[in-house]
């Protein structure tokens, strides 16, 4: 490499080193330093696991910290669950005009702000609301029917927002999958489920893998949706890591949280690549 | 060989729309026969192969296969198997569980499919490989690991969809002659369809060849090359100059004809039936054409003339001469013997040719069209 090639090199790759370095790497760095602080006294720290002690000694804590776990891996699965016959139907079974269509239909709630459409499910799903009246005008319901600030709310909320980042991965690998691949399977006397299990799953895994990785994710560190839907109730780790840092100043235990939280969506990911025999880097070049 | 065909379509019909794909095709392939469908793209063929497959309902007629229809049976329930034009291997597999998959969907045991896998694999030349990924194979080993996954399910009737299409050209000579061995060591009735008539002429026991939805002709490769029975035939299997002419008159068998350039020409009748003054499109084969140096050589064929070499296309032993005719002007494509005598004919050159009018056959031509 010569000189001029070698600057040109690290001025191109400055700007993805400074991302990550000011914006990743350095917050992250000061969060943890923050997070292994003690306060003793006024402006007078040690330095002890005493944040995350208050952690493991708070049953609140950690069973809040469990639920946001489970409620996000079911909600990965339902919406895979739902996702995997709409990305089939637009990759496989539609062409041209119509597969462009419902593309975009899936796209089209993304142009408003995550806030809006968390308020329209609201308006939705509140006692005075439109499914509430349509119940008590049916004669369904006696009363009004109040069915936000519950799970199923929160669950429904987290489905919907992030079935794009689903289908999207699902539709690009289902593309990819030949059409006689499918027909082969059937010609050689399969079923439509052993094509399903034995062909098309394991064609689609990569996307399956990075579909749930990015919903897992978003629903983890999803704020708005668990706190607007699932009200006071709805007992969603980020909520916490909110309160302690914004409500009750308390930075340390909030980064201990927060490093908690990192630990804990890193293994779950790593646990999932691991059961469905897939590598990181695999599934993100695929996709 | 038993006496009901193993696959019978009886007056199948095909229509998308206003569109008829295939016209009330019959035919029947005997027990053990190699049957090629040879036809342009777009003449119906592979429409033809999906019906038989069961990918796609005919709108009309019956399809039998051991003398049993079949219309209402399932492709996964059909007793048929199909090669696939890019074959179609599922890389998700092994080749042991690709060439095993079907035997795994009838619900076979596990012992019993591993030792049916490594017997047709040694069947196809290919022992021991059953443990690899699909990708470590070359073209001609996928080709083989194709049909040893259907063959591996004993089917009734082997489909087979262009497979040599996306090989390249010297392993296609060569797969045309293992695809041929393959078939008569297993003794199954193949059904192969191809644009390429070398393909189907050098495998086939019978070939059909197809244009517009309908059988044009049915026959062994000898007939139709020898004897095409339409004009399209004539045109497409194998190469031939054509000549638009109108008859002048017949003598014991044999037409003269003129063509508008003012040729005097003589041929066959191959239709039966034609009359003078009919428009007639007259094919003459270029091997058929004999060349020489003195006119007199050539001068008692029936047909002949004097040309002069418009270009050489050497190609080998396949090499042929462009002769423009010294009186009409017109093009005519002609074999160059091997035999040492033409080598050192030169581009300008004037030359002799003749041929016989048994080897000129003659065809109506409806409304002008050649």
């Amino acid at each position: 490499m010569t000189d001029r090639f070698k600057l040109a090199f690290y001025l191109l790759l400055a700007p993805l080193l400074l991302w990550l370095v000011l914006l990743i790497l350095l917050p992250h760095l000061g969060m943890f330093v923050v997070s292994l602080r003690e306060k003793v006294g006024i402006r007078e720290y040690d330095t002890s696991f005493a944040n995350y002690a208050v952690f493991f000694n708070e049953p609140l804590y950690w069973n809040t910290f469990a639920r946001t776990a489970y409620m996000s891996i079911a909600a990965t699965a339902l919406t895979l669950l739902i996702g995997f016959p709409i990305a089939y139907y637009i990759a496989k079974l539609t062409r041209g005009r119509t597969k462009t269509t419902l593309f975009l239909m899936c796209l089209i709630p993304f142009w408003v702000s995550e806030l809006v459409r968390t308020f329209g499910w609201m308006i939705l799903l509140r006692e005075t609301g439109i499914f509430s009246n349509l119940f008590q005008s049916l004669g369904l319901a006696v009363g009004p029917v109040e069915m936000l600030y519950n799970d199923a709310a929160i669950m429904t909320g987290l489905v919907y927002t992030s079935m794009l980042f689903m289908v999207v991965p699902l539709v690009t690998t289902l593309d990819s999958l030949d059409d006689s691949l499918i027909e082969a399977g059937y010609d050689l006397g399969a079923s439509g489920f052993a094509i399903l299990r034995e062909i098309v799953i394991p064609h689609a895994m990569p996307g399956i893998v990075s579909g749930c990785i990015v919903v897992f994710m978003l629903s983890l560190g999803n704020y708005l949706t668990p706190i607007l839907l699932g009200g006071k109730d709805s007992l969603w780790f980020t909520g916490l890591i909110y309160d302690q840092f914004i409500t009750r100043f308390n930075w340390e235990l909030g980064s201990a949280f927060g490093f908690l939280l990192l630990g804990l969506s890193s293994l779950i990911v790593f646990l999932g690549l691991k059961l469905s025999g897939q590598s990181l880097s695999k599934t993100m070049a695929q996709s | 060989m038993s006496q009901t065909p193993d696959l019978e379509c009886r007056e199948i019909v095909k229509k998308f729309d206003d569109f008829t794909a295939v016209d009330q095709v019959s035919f029947a392939v005997p027990q053990g026969t190699f049957f090629s469908i040879l036809g342009p793209s777009g003449c119906g063929k592979t429409t033809l192969l999906r019906m038989i497959a069961g990918f796609q309902r005919p709108s009309g007629g019956d399809l039998l296969i051991k003398g049993r229809s079949v219309l209402e049976v399932p492709p996964n329930q059909r007793p048929v198997s199909m090669v696939f034009q890019h074959l179609a291997l599922f890389p998700m597999m092994n080749i042991g569980a690709n060439v095993g998959f079907g035997l795994r969907q009838r619900g076979v045991n596990k012992v019993d499919i591993k030792r049916q896998v490594e017997r047709v694999l040694e069947r196809v030349g290919l022992a021991g490989v059953a443990e690899r990924p699909v990708s470590s194979l070359s073209g001609g080993q996928k080709q083989r690991v194709a049909i040893a996954r259907c063959m591996v399910l004993e089917p009734d009737v082997l489909l087979l969809d262009e497979p040599l299409g996306a090989l390249d050209l010297k392993l296609r000579e060569h797969m045309k002659i293992e695809l041929k061995q393959l078939q008569s060591e297993f003794n199954t009735t193949f059904v192969y369809i191809t644009h390429d008539q070398s393909e189907a002429l050098v495998m086939s026991d019978q070939i059909a060849v197809m244009n517009r939805g309908v059988f044009e002709q049915v026959g062994t490769a000898r007939e139709l090359y020898y004897q095409p029975r339409t004009a399209f035939v004539a045109g497409f299997v194998g190469e031939a100059n054509r000549f638009a002419a109108r008859i002048e008159g017949t003598e014991a068998g044999t037409l003269s004809m003129v063509t508008p350039e003012g040729r005097r020409l003589r041929g066959t009748d191959a239709e039966g039936g034609l009359g003078q003054g009919a428009e007639v499109s007259v094919f003459v084969r270029p091997e058929a054409v004999r060349l020489a140096r003195q006119e007199q050589e050539v001068a008692a064929l029936g047909n002949s003339g004097a040309g002069r070499v418009a270009s050489i296309l050497f190609n080998g032993a396949n090499s042929q001469i462009i002769l423009r005719d010294e009186v009409t002007g017109a093009d005519l494509n002609v074999a160059l013997p091997q035999t040492g005598e033409f080598r050192d004919l030169a581009q300008g050159d004037l030359i002799h040719f003749g041929w016989d009018p048994e080897q000129t056959r003659v065809y109506g031509r409806a409304g002008g069209a050649l």
